[in-house]
């Protein structure tokens, strides 16, 4: 099978139709890219150019030509004013500190519950574990209407915190990092117990070194899609000053802006470069993330 | 290896290891508890009250309007049917066409099979939204680029026949990519040497691949069609952004009509009382595909 140098009629027929396939994947992308640099004659053109024939920036400039403070402190009757950013450059610094902050957190959290659900044995364990994995059969969404009451009662809807902290207790992440934690040789942690090493110190000296690739995984794995997840963004951040990207070009498209195709697209292009940067940098680790949590026991 | 005796180790070591391994678990335990495990207890209870923006009451009396209102809701009848005819369609043809992707590409160079693999992940990880803003622009009457190239003059997503149907064709481009690399991985990891022994024996690679491959790759396909189904249930952002769930409630599904109700109209009770029977239907449907692939696979 290896060795046929000669390409059968099927592995041709394969690869045409499969450039076909990528090239209507690959599409949608260069659209937006090409589209956020024409001019608005030709975006409203009913014959579309494939490529910019006179290449502006105005989108972009137009883009971030709404400002707005970068924080707003009130502190007894004082208000400190941050100074002016671009509303989309802050929709982009609210999206990073998000994404990276559900990020930490899940990693920090899940590694040290799968480690013990995967090496140790105590009491509750069967139960803690059953829990996690039947609230992940059921619909993430569903929950996410009595979740909005509940910020609202905690005082944190409409800020970042809402987004971020049901994305940590979503136990996908304790799932993936307990599959990784069942390969640490347990001979090596009672080695480290007769040595007099605390709990502690063997889960942070010895555990975590050999799973940091599944954390690696995990991390970048929960970077994309609490970056993406779109319907609790738009349902918990109410005020300008603390959306998403996802959520402002989702608003612009349903706004007064609804048919400049070109701003929109420079919006597209801006919430999804930056993401798409860091799958590139990453794909290998993502791509295990994803492999790992399927195969499960 | 993990499953020693249950309590080999003494009682009190074990309850030495109780107390660590909960204090390890205690910050995953607060947010899972708090904000997975609570939210989906209060949903299930609230469902039985009446709850909307101008109060929150419960009597025994009024315990399951909610239930009896959305059975006789014409658009919630027609959100189902939409929801499930988007899954019914999508998923087959998701789990198919990613199985023959996968297949293709798989045996390819690592350099090109990283390649298409990457592309057929584009989609996912652009994300929903812009997806959806680009293809909404190519469905567009006048500017798009879908009726230059086919010289109509079709408002795709405005028109109640197609409506439906583009927004199902967007979701194929955005759930493909996490099948397409489970199943690279998966046919990885089929053992090579019973594959050898049949390709000695004769076994065309058809057979090869129904009869030693395909079994192997069961579990995989099974994981597959639970979580495309359990997306495709979900389908919300597409339809949000593209269509509000019209022209005419042709593109209604649950999930958005939950949206429409509990967060545009403030009928919490009634959005999650739709949210539990969404649950329970999701539930039966990953029942009935482990009951079939589990059958099929023995």
């Amino acid at each position: 099978m290896l060795t046929t140098k000669k390409k059968s009629p099927y592995t041709i027929a394969c690869l045409v139709i499969l450039a076909v396939l990528a090239f209507l994947f690959i599409f949608p992308v260069y659209w937006i890219i090409t589209g956020s640099f024409k001019t608005a004659q030709e975006i409203n053109s009913a014959s579309p150019t494939f490529f910019p024939q006179v290449f502006t920036l105005d989108n972009y400039r137009k883009l971030f030509a709404e400002q707005m403070p970068l924080f707003q402190i009130k502190l007894a009757g004082y208000t400190i004013t941050g100074p002016a950013i671009a509303t989309s450059l802050k929709w982009l610094l609210n999206t990073i500190v998000m994404a990276v902050a559900s990020m930490i957190l899940t990693c920090l959290t899940a590694a040290m519950a799968g480690y013990v659900l995967a090496k140790k044995q105590f009491y509750g364990r069967a139960l803690v574990f059953s829990l996690m994995v039947c609230a992940m059969a059921l619909p993430k969404q569903v929950i996410l209407i009595p979740l909005v009451q509940q910020m609202a009662a905690m005082g944190i809807h409409d800020t970042l915190l809402a987004v971020i902290l049901p994305i940590v207790g979503w136990p996908f992440g304790v799932f993936l990092m307990k599959q990784f934690s069942e390969n640490v040789p347990t001979e090596m942690l009672e080695a480290a117990r007769i040595d007099g090493a605390g709990q502690w110190r063997t889960f942070a000296q010895i555990v975590f070194p050999l799973i940091k690739p599944g954390v690696g995984a995990l991390a970048i794995f929960t970077f994309i899609t609490s970056w993406n997840d779109y319907f609790m963004q738009l349902i918990m951040l109410i005020s300008r000053a603390n959306q998403t990207i996802s959520v402002g070009i989702a608003l612009m498209q349903s706004g007064p802006d609804a048919n400049d195709f070109g701003l929109i697209m420079a919006g597209a292009a801006v919430a999804a470069v930056p993401i798409l940067a860091v799958f590139i940098m990453f794909q290998r680790y993502f791509t295990q993330g994803i492999t790992m949590g399927a195969v499960k026991g | 290896m993990a499953k020693q005796s249950k309590y080999g180790a003494s009682r009190a070591l074990v309850r030495r290891e109780t107390t660590a391994a909960y204090l390890f678990l205690l910050p995953s335990l607060i947010f899972f508890l708090g904000f997975v495990v609570y939210p989906m207890v209060t949903c299930f209870i609230n469902s039985f009250t009446q709850y909307n923006v101008s109060g929150h009451t419960f009597s025994v009396d009024t315990m399951f309007d909610n239930y009896i209102r959305m059975f006789n809701d014409k658009v919630f009848w027609r959100g189902l049917w939409n929801t499930i005819l988007i899954v019914v369609v999508s998923v087959p043809v998701v789990t198919a066409f990613s199985l023959w992707v996968g297949a293709a590409i798989y045996r390819m160079g690592a350099k090109t099979r990283s390649f298409f693999r990457c592309i057929f992940y584009l989609p996912v990880v652009t994300g929903t939204v812009a997806v959806a803003v680009v293809w909404k622009w190519m469905f567009n009457k006048y500017t798009g680029l879908f009726n230059y190239v086919l010289g109509t003059d079709i408002g795709w997503l405005g028109d109640e026949r197609f409506a439906i149907w583009c927004i199902i064709l967007i979701l194929f481009t955005t759930s493909i990519g996490q099948p397409i690399v489970l199943y690279v991985a998966a046919l990885g990891n089929v053992d090579t040497s019973m594959i050898e022994a049949a390709q000695v024996d004769g076994a065309t690679e058809m057979q090869v691949f129904w009869k030693i491959k395909w079994p192997q790759i069961m579990p995989t396909t099974l994981y597959i069609l639970v979580i495309t189904t359990i997306n495709s249930f979900q389908c919300f952002a597409l339809i949000q952004m593209l269509t509000s769930g019209g022209p005419n409630n042709s593109t209604q599904t649950i999930m958005y009509y939950i949206y429409y109700q509990a967060i545009k109209l403030g009928e919490y009770g009634y959005g999650m009382a739709m949210g539990i029977i969404l649950a329970i239907i999701i539930s039966l449907f990953s029942a009935i595909q482990f009951k079939v692939a589990g059958k099929s696979n023995s």
